[in-house]
């Protein structure tokens, strides 16, 4: 059903990081752009359609005017919103917004960090993007941000802190369906697997909350109001959002899982893990009926490696690329 | 090494050290008995070290079984002191210690720790023999993964979707080929501070390194360790008879036949001429690797045994603030 194409290399190897791989796709300039974190270091490849260009670029985490500091990054996403796309980075010490090349950071919200190092980590991930304006990124503490962007410039205000989860967000997922029709257009997770809905706009309304049984959601996706959580415990579930109604549980893998993709035309589901495979789903969701299916349809295995990212690299799932631990590379399939 | 001020020390929240700094922290240890290494011997200890702490985390099964693999540890150490009551009770304590500190961490945040772990180990692939040979490394120098076997304790077999009616009853089940070849879990080691761990990973035979002894034949030998210092010779006399490789009671007038060699391309060797091949010829190469030899295992024990004995009890210097850790050490 897929196979395996050319390799793009990386100038160093991708760090053990939930969802460890964004893409984004450009349609009018041809080029698809890929970035994969290294410990204080985002690796962005520019790469175009036919594969004849590529061209790399390294950003670091730093606080704008302090020249030495370096944190650890935990999340590098690209996030597309109708009127631009940013590159967000979310690290130990704060959260950097960048213009999508990465040429120009447009914005840095520093976190609280306490003076000297206490019990629990204080860090930045999950991050999406939200209808047209909104970018939502998760705390270690728990809190969510919300932050205004506007079309263009550098005008990007914290708008407001969504406190709901007690745990560290794990990963932040918006609705990616294109249709307007549903009524939940946002989901959080946090490592104790809770889940949280929500509906965006001047105030986040709190839509469900999804009990978590003490078993970290890794990634999280919302596609046709259904939510799909990928768990440490290799599970992955699927539950309707706003009522939580839990549609179908998969014993998808056997460690825990690092990243979940979904293909919005086609339905296609991506899992991957530390189980070395990546698993490629179908997933046929009618709402009006309240039916929701998956099936199986493809395994890879990528050798002796512990994955951290999978992503389609378009709408239809016709390509993936994927990212594993102390792997240099972005390895990439197509169908067949 | 177990002291309370040096455990209350490496306890304290704290950033992860860099290599260099991590070195200097092991190469104290490693100096704390009468074992000397000279640079290039100690950076090669270095590499080792890391690469068995990375293949302890890499196939950790779930990220809270680093407390599992961290037990065995301690379980070892406590059979090496036994007959100490004075460092067995400081194991004893430092495990405490450990229990009253992790156990309360989420499996998220464990994983968390494992992956900050998992950064400073990266982009590491020294090639370790005894790794090598018994296949769980790849010439590649990296860890074999294995598609196969008891999955971890809490995880379901893969294979298998089952589909819910609103009102949470099993209405589909269907299967898809996992496409590794696994078995249900064997069960959950014990996290108390004595009990069957299950997990065998950081059991303590797997991972000393792979000894090559020479044994005493001929002249030769005399005239390779004339070179050295005679209290070096001396003391790897003892470390010798130690591990029982010297009849007891002989006393040999000449010079002592024994050269330890702990890595097969020692830059001693070398120098000391003869390309390999002779050297193998003129003495007899046994390889005593841990794994298999019990004996060998056993008698290096009791030596490690010995050697924790000689540790001076830890003055708490001041128990001022900012205590480094290095300067905790010191008084090692």
């Amino acid at each position: 059903m897929f196979h395996k194409e050319k390799s793009i290399q990386l100038k160093n190897s991708a760090s053990a990081l939930y969802n460890n791989l964004s893409v984004l796709r450009i349609a009018p300039r041809r080029l698809t752009y890929f970035t994969v974190v290294h410990a204080n270091v985002v690796n962005m490849v520019s790469t175009s359609w036919d594969g004849l260009n590529y061209s790399h670029r390294q950003l670091q985490s730093k606080e704008p005017n302090v020249a030495t500091s370096t944190s650890l990054i935990m999340q590098a996403a690209f996030c597309a919103l109708p009127s631009r796309d940013l590159l967000v980075v979310s690290s130990q010490k704060g959260i950097q917004m960048y213009e999508s090349d990465g040429s120009i950071m447009v914005y840095w919200h520093a976190l609280d960090t306490p003076e000297a190092p206490t019990a629990h980590a204080v860090f930045a991930r999950g991050i999406s993007a939200v209808s047209d304006n909104y970018i939502c990124v998760g705390v270690s503490s728990g809190a969510v941000l919300v932050f205004d962007v506007p079309s263009k410039g550098s005008n990007i205000t914290l708008s407001e802190v969504l406190e709901e989860h007690k745990e560290a967000i794990t990963d932040i997922a918006s609705e990616c369906s294109g249709s307007q029709e549903f009524l939940a257009n946002l989901v959080t997770a946090d490592d104790g697997g809770n889940m949280c809905v929500w509906k965006s706009g001047e105030e986040f309304q709190l839509l469900n909350k999804i009990p978590g049984l003490d078993m970290t959601c890794s990634s999280v996706k919302l596609w046709k109001g259904t939510v799909l959580a990928g768990y440490g415990t290799g599970q992955i579930r699927l539950y309707e959002a706003v009522t939580g109604i839990l549609h179908a549980e998969v014993n998808a893998h056997a460690r825990w899982i690092y990243s979940l993709d979904i293909a919005p035309f086609s339905g296609l589901l991506l899992s991957a893990a530390e189980d070395s495979f990546v698993r490629v789903w179908h997933l046929s969701i009618t709402p009006e009926t309240n039916s929701v299916e998956i099936a199986h349809l493809h395994n890879e295995c990528v050798t002796d490696t512990q994955i951290c990212g999978a992503k389609f690299c378009d709408g239809d799932g016709y390509a993936f690329a994927v990212t594993g631990y102390d792997l240099s590379e972005i390895i990439r399939y197509v169908q067949s | 090494m177990f002291s309370k001020s040096f455990m209350d020390e490496l306890l304290k929240p704290q950033q992860l050290y860099s290599h260099r700094t991590m070195k200097t922290v092991l190469t104290r240890l490693a100096h704390s008995s009468i074992m000397r290494l000279n640079p290039a011997s100690m950076d090669r200890l270095y590499e080792l070290m890391i690469m068995a702490f990375k293949y302890q985390v890499l196939l950790s099964p779930r990220p809270r079984d680093l407390l599992l693999i961290s037990y065995n540890h301690l379980d070892a150490a406590r059979a090496f002191v036994r007959d100490t009551p004075a460092v067995l009770n400081q194991v004893d304590e430092t495990h405490r210690k450990i229990i009253e500190v992790y156990s309360r961490l989420s499996d998220g945040e464990f994983q968390l720790l494992r992956q900050t772990l998992l950064t400073f180990l990266q982009d590491v692939h020294t090639r370790v023999s005894v790794f090598l040979k018994n296949q769980i490394q790849n010439p590649s120098g990296r860890f074999v993964l294995m598609t196969s076997g008891p999955v971890p304790a809490g995880v379901d077999v893969p294979g298998l979707i089952r589909t819910f009616d609103p009102r949470g009853r099993e209405v589909g089940r269907s299967e898809f080929p996992p496409g590794g070849t696994y078995s249900g879990s064997v069960g959950e080691g014990s996290f108390e501070l004595s009990g069957d761990r299950v997990l065998r990973l950081g059991q303590n035979l797997q991972f000393w390194f792979c000894l090559v002894l020479v044994e005493p034949c001929g002249p030769f030998s005399v005239l390779q360790l004339d070179r050295t210092n005679p209290l070096a010779k001396e003391e790897l006399n003892l470390l010798a008879r130690l591990m029982g490789c010297m009849k007891a009671g002989s006393v040999p007038a000449a010079a002592p036949r024994f050269r330890i060699s702990l890595f097969p391309s020692d830059p001693e060797e070398e120098e000391e001429g003869g390309a390999p091949a002779e050297q193998a010829a003129i003495f007899q190469v046994i390889n005593i690797q841990a794994v298999q030899d019990e004996e060998a295992a056993s008698a290096l024990a009791r030596i490690a045994g010995q050697f924790t004995d000689e540790e001076a009890e830890l003055e708490n210097p001041s128990g001022s603030k900012g205590d480094d850790l290095l300067a905790m050490m010191d008084d090692l």
